[in-house]
């Protein structure tokens, strides 16, 4: 089966633990305001590529990835689930170590033909980064023209499979660097037992050249990258969220 | 056993100048962290706001502070000169005092005199006709012996760099012997070989007992020059700072005689810390007092500066002096060549801040203990200062003592030596081809007058033909351009302190170059796998390309084009090989521009890969600037494809990336532990 493919980082130091080959696919339903990469929301374009040949190319500099593996990020993996099941079957098959960057926003427990297909891509999935762009329903619309009800129930889905979870959240100056989203959204994610990080990502304008490029017009214009003191500050904020429910949980 | 030498562990290395043999039987191996390290003393830190203060001098003055213009500079030509006698530990300048320039005439007179004037200083008349009539210079010798055609291919850019008029540097000496042995010893041993030379006096046994003549005389003088800073360096050193003391008078003594291209060290942090675990058991210096005299004897190898002319400081992009130390690597026998001091050497990129000299190498092994590893990237991170070079790679070739001359040029300590040979071409080369030997920006015919190529788009097979007969003419002109250049560099401006401390016979690697790989190899990827139309000048010189449709480009691991470099490579090299070295040098080449790219696009006209004239070549064998498009990994895997055996004098890659792509900022990042609150 061939998945869109928009582009492939031989060398991805980010997007998961140890060295990576990541798989960037085409197509997404969000929109969200600071997206870098605007490029990757059309569906059904870019180049189309094979699972073999995925695989074929991270095998032959298997050595670089010993301590990493394969990272599919997106775009929005989960709108091609079905070739996502494939490649992370066949290289579950291999000893890859798996791992899935999404926004959770396809998820719906109403879908009984869906969830079989989640449960399967779960038995092969490492590592899930679920990136929650805003905790705030209403926020969370504005952000991203999507609505996060999904999102929140997907987290819980998660929560219930036998999979790493990594929680990635974009500080935006001015839309989620805010002391009391930032807290919720610890308080939110601070009962997951399969928890194992916290990815804060401080918001960068280097998504404004692409917008240049590709003719449109540049969302945030007015907005600056997020200092690292933010950041650090910031992060602190989620994990006092996160020890609130977690203390309510031990009393 | 010397006195010198109590507590070491005996060996060969008593009966023949071994150096080796005396490491392996008495380094000790660390595998702990970096917890142990001293930071600067105060004495350290004075003196070295006192070079901040010089430097900021020199800047000011546009770039030099002070020049020799009377003095020609040998091993004993100056008084000693001292930043400040009371707080330095390690002492020794080139010459009188620091930031002073040495004058060094051997290479050419005309250089050293241009290096004065374009710095506003003038050499001194009476030392210009002396060496212009009275005694003949490396550069007069081989422009006497050039050949027309070799003329036009040097000013052509068809081959560049050549150290014709200044000293070719990327000599080594083994400057340990001089801590371990003291100079008796091997002024002893030099005198045993030139006793010992055939008696049939062909031409080879009398340059080569002439040859250790100079070096016995270089030896005395060196004793000389230990002497003028008060040390008696004719016994073995006694302790940790005699020893590095000895070992930098050696390199010190290296530098005021030559103005090499590269002036490295060697691999000295693993042989001087066998010293240091001695006087640290037997409570004679402290590791404060050993992290000292690593970062003073590193600070005087900062200063090592030479007179230079602006022309020269394009090519190499600055004014870099190549101090290369290699630390680390593995044994043979499987134990990792790392020491407290590997550490202590990396140290100083903290002591004393970030400097790209001497430039600290870290021979790289998988094998390499967890804890070196993770000091390396902490101070990678930091300082931005350090290069690794492929230990495993090399081990092969050149067992567990080499080191590293300038960039990437490994040898065997004390065995081996390299005629350094610039580089040709091979973008330049190619157009040669396709214009039947003509010049394209000089419209000169420089090369053979080989069918050229006429029609109007490029076809693969004609154009390989073709470019593996131009390939073939300029790998001989090359070398036997290289033949002349080192037979007068013998002659002429013998290395002989550096040979003094090399055993009697060396093997000589002939180095020769590649500039261009990469876009040799995209031109040919374009021309195979595109449609590349030829755009002519009025008298049918093909002057421009137009690439029609797209091609597999190198450094995006893609076999079709990766072949066609590694077989460039491989071509050339056999061209290489085919020909006659002056004494019998073993031919190599490297792939190494790493900053000279920038001059070689400037005299190369537009290239099939749809590269302009003028614009840059990629650095070494780097992929073109943008075109590699799936990530390091990809990219590095091209390069890793081309055969280390016909580039055994290395292979560059410049790999640059921006902290954050490097991995996570951990005080961002909340990994496991920061998620486990009970902590």
């Amino acid at each position: 089966m061939n998945g869109y493919i928009h582009s492939i980082e031989s060398f991805g130091s980010v997007d998961g633990p140890g060295i990576r080959f990541v798989v960037f696919t085409q197509g997404c339903p969000m929109r969200c305001l600071y997206c870098h990469n605007p490029d990757t929301w059309a569906l059904n374009l870019g180049k189309q590529m094979s699972v073999d040949e995925i695989l074929k190319a991270y095998e032959k500099n298997i050595p670089f990835y010993k301590n990493g593996g394969l990272t599919v990020s997106g775009g929005e993996p989960l709108v091609q689930i079905d070739f996502l099941i494939e490649l992370f079957e066949a290289a579950k098959a291999k000893n890859i170590h798996t791992c899935l960057d999404t926004s959770g926003i396809i998820y719906n427990e109403k879908n009984a033909e869906l969830m079989a297909k989640f449960d399967r891509l779960m038995k092969v999935t490492d590592l899930v980064m679920l990136d929650i762009k805003h905790i705030d329903p209403q926020e969370h619309v504005k952000l991203t023209k999507q609505s996060n009800t999904q999102i929140l129930k997907f987290t819980r889905y998660l929560d219930s499979q036998d999979v790493d979870i990594w929680i990635r959240h974009v500080v935006v100056p001015t839309i989620t660097d805010n002391e009391k989203y930032l807290f919720d959204l610890g308080y939110f994610i601070g009962d997951l037992k399969n928890l194992k990080a916290l990815d804060v990502l401080p918001y960068h304008t280097m998504g404004r050249e692409k917008y240049k490029e590709l003719g449109m017009e540049y969302p945030l214009e007015n907005l600056n990258d997020l200092d690292k003191e933010d950041a650090i500050e910031a992060k602190k904020h989620i994990i006092e969220g996160i020890k609130k429910r977690r203390s309510e949980l031990e009393a | 056993m010397r006195s010198e030498w109590n507590d070491f562990v005996g060996g060969i290395w008593e009966k023949e100048i071994n150096v080796r043999d005396f490491i392996q039987k008495n380094f000790t191996l660390y595998e702990g962290d970096d917890s142990f390290l001293a930071g600067p003393t105060k004495n350290t830190t004075e003196l070295w706001a006192q070079v901040m203060d010089l430097t900021k001098q020199e800047r000011e003055a546009g770039g030099v502070l002070d020049m020799d213009t009377k003095i020609v500079s040998t091993i004993t030509s100056h008084g000693a000169g001292y930043l400040n006698k009371d707080k330095e530990t390690i002492v020794g300048f080139q010459t009188d005092k620091p930031f002073k320039r040495s004058m060094q005439v051997y290479g050419g007179i005309r250089m050293a005199e241009k290096a004065c004037e374009d710095n506003g200083y003038k050499v001194d008349p009476e030392i210009s006709e002396f060496f212009t009539t009275h005694r003949k210079t490396h550069n007069a010798g081989v422009f006497d012996a050039y050949t027309a055609e070799m003329r036009a291919c040097r000013s052509n850019h068809v081959i560049t760099g050549l150290p014709d008029a200044y000293g070719r540097g990327r000599i080594i000496g083994d400057y340990r012997r001089v801590a371990l042995y003291g100079i008796d010893r091997l002024i002893e041993d030099k005198k045993n070989q030139k006793d010992t030379t055939p008696s049939i006096m062909s031409e080879d046994v009398i340059r080569l007992r002439e040859e250790l003549s100079e070096q016995i005389k270089a030896l005395q003088e060196l004793k000389k020059l230990g002497a003028t800073y008060g040390y008696d360096i004719s016994k073995p050193a006694t302790n940790v700072q005699e020893a590095i003391q000895w070992l930098y008078f050696g390199y010190l003594a290296a530098v005021k005689e030559q103005n090499g291209a590269a002036m490295s060290l060697g691999r000295t942090s693993t042989f001087i810390d066998i010293y240091a675990e001695r006087d640290l058991k037997e409570g004679r210096f402290t590791e404060e007092q050993i992290q000292e005299f690593i970062d003073h004897f590193v600070m005087k190898l900062r200063l090592v500066k030479f007179a230079r002319t602006p022309e020269y400081n394009a090519i190499f992009a600055g004014d870099p002096t190549w101090v290369t130390e290699s630390i680390g690597g593995v044994g043979i026998d499987g134990r990792p060549l790392v020491t407290k001091s590997s550490f202590r050497y990396l140290h100083t990129l903290s002591n004393l801040g970030t400097s790209p000299e001497p430039n600290l190498t870290v021979l790289w092994s998988t094998k390499l203990p967890a804890n070196f590893k993770k000091f390396c990237a902490k101070t990678s991170i930091a300082s931005s200062s350090v290069q690794y070079e492929n230990d495993d790679l090399m081990r092969v070739t050149h067992g567990d003592d080499y080191a590293i001359a300038c960039c990437v040029s490994s040898m065997r300590l004390g065995k081996e030596m390299q005629f350094f040979g610039a580089r040709a071409n091979l973008a330049k080369c190619l157009l040669y081809a396709i214009n039947g030997g003509v010049d394209e920006i000089s419209k000169k015919q420089v090369g053979p007058k080989f069918r050229p190529i006429t029609s109007e788009y490029l076809e693969f097979d004609d154009v390989m033909d073709k470019y593996k007969d131009m390939m073939k003419w300029l790998a001989g002109v090359y070398v036997n351009t290289l033949n002349i250049i080192h037979y007068m560099h013998d002659k002429y401006c013998y290395e002989k302190i550096q040979m003094a401390l090399h055993d009697r016979e060396v093997t000589r690697w002939f180095a020769t170059g590649i500039a261009g790989l990469s876009v040799v190899a995209d031109s040919l990827s374009a021309i195979k796998y595109a449609k590349v139309k030829t755009i002519r000048d009025e008298n049918g010189i093909v002057v421009d390309y137009e690439v029609e449709g797209d091609f597999p480009k190198y450094g995006n691991d893609d076999e079709r084009v990766d072949e066609l470099a590694s077989n460039l490579v491989h071509t050339f090299m056999e061209y290489v090989r085919e020909n006659k070295t002056y004494r019998n040098g073993i031919p190599t080449t490297s792939i190494l521009t790493i900053t000279s790219n920038v001059t070689y696009g400037k005299n190369t006209g537009s290239t099939p890969d749809g590269r302009k004239q003028g614009e840059p070549f990629a650095p070494g064998a780097n992929p073109m600037h943008g075109r590699d498009s799936k990530g390091a990994v990809a990219s590095l895997a091209s390069v890793s494809k081309l055969p280390f055996r016909d580039a055994q004098d290395g292979i560059s890659n410049t790999f640059t990336i921006i902290p954050g792509a490097l991995g996570k900022e951990d005080q961002i990042f909340a990994g496991d532990i920061d998620l486990d609150l009970s902590k």
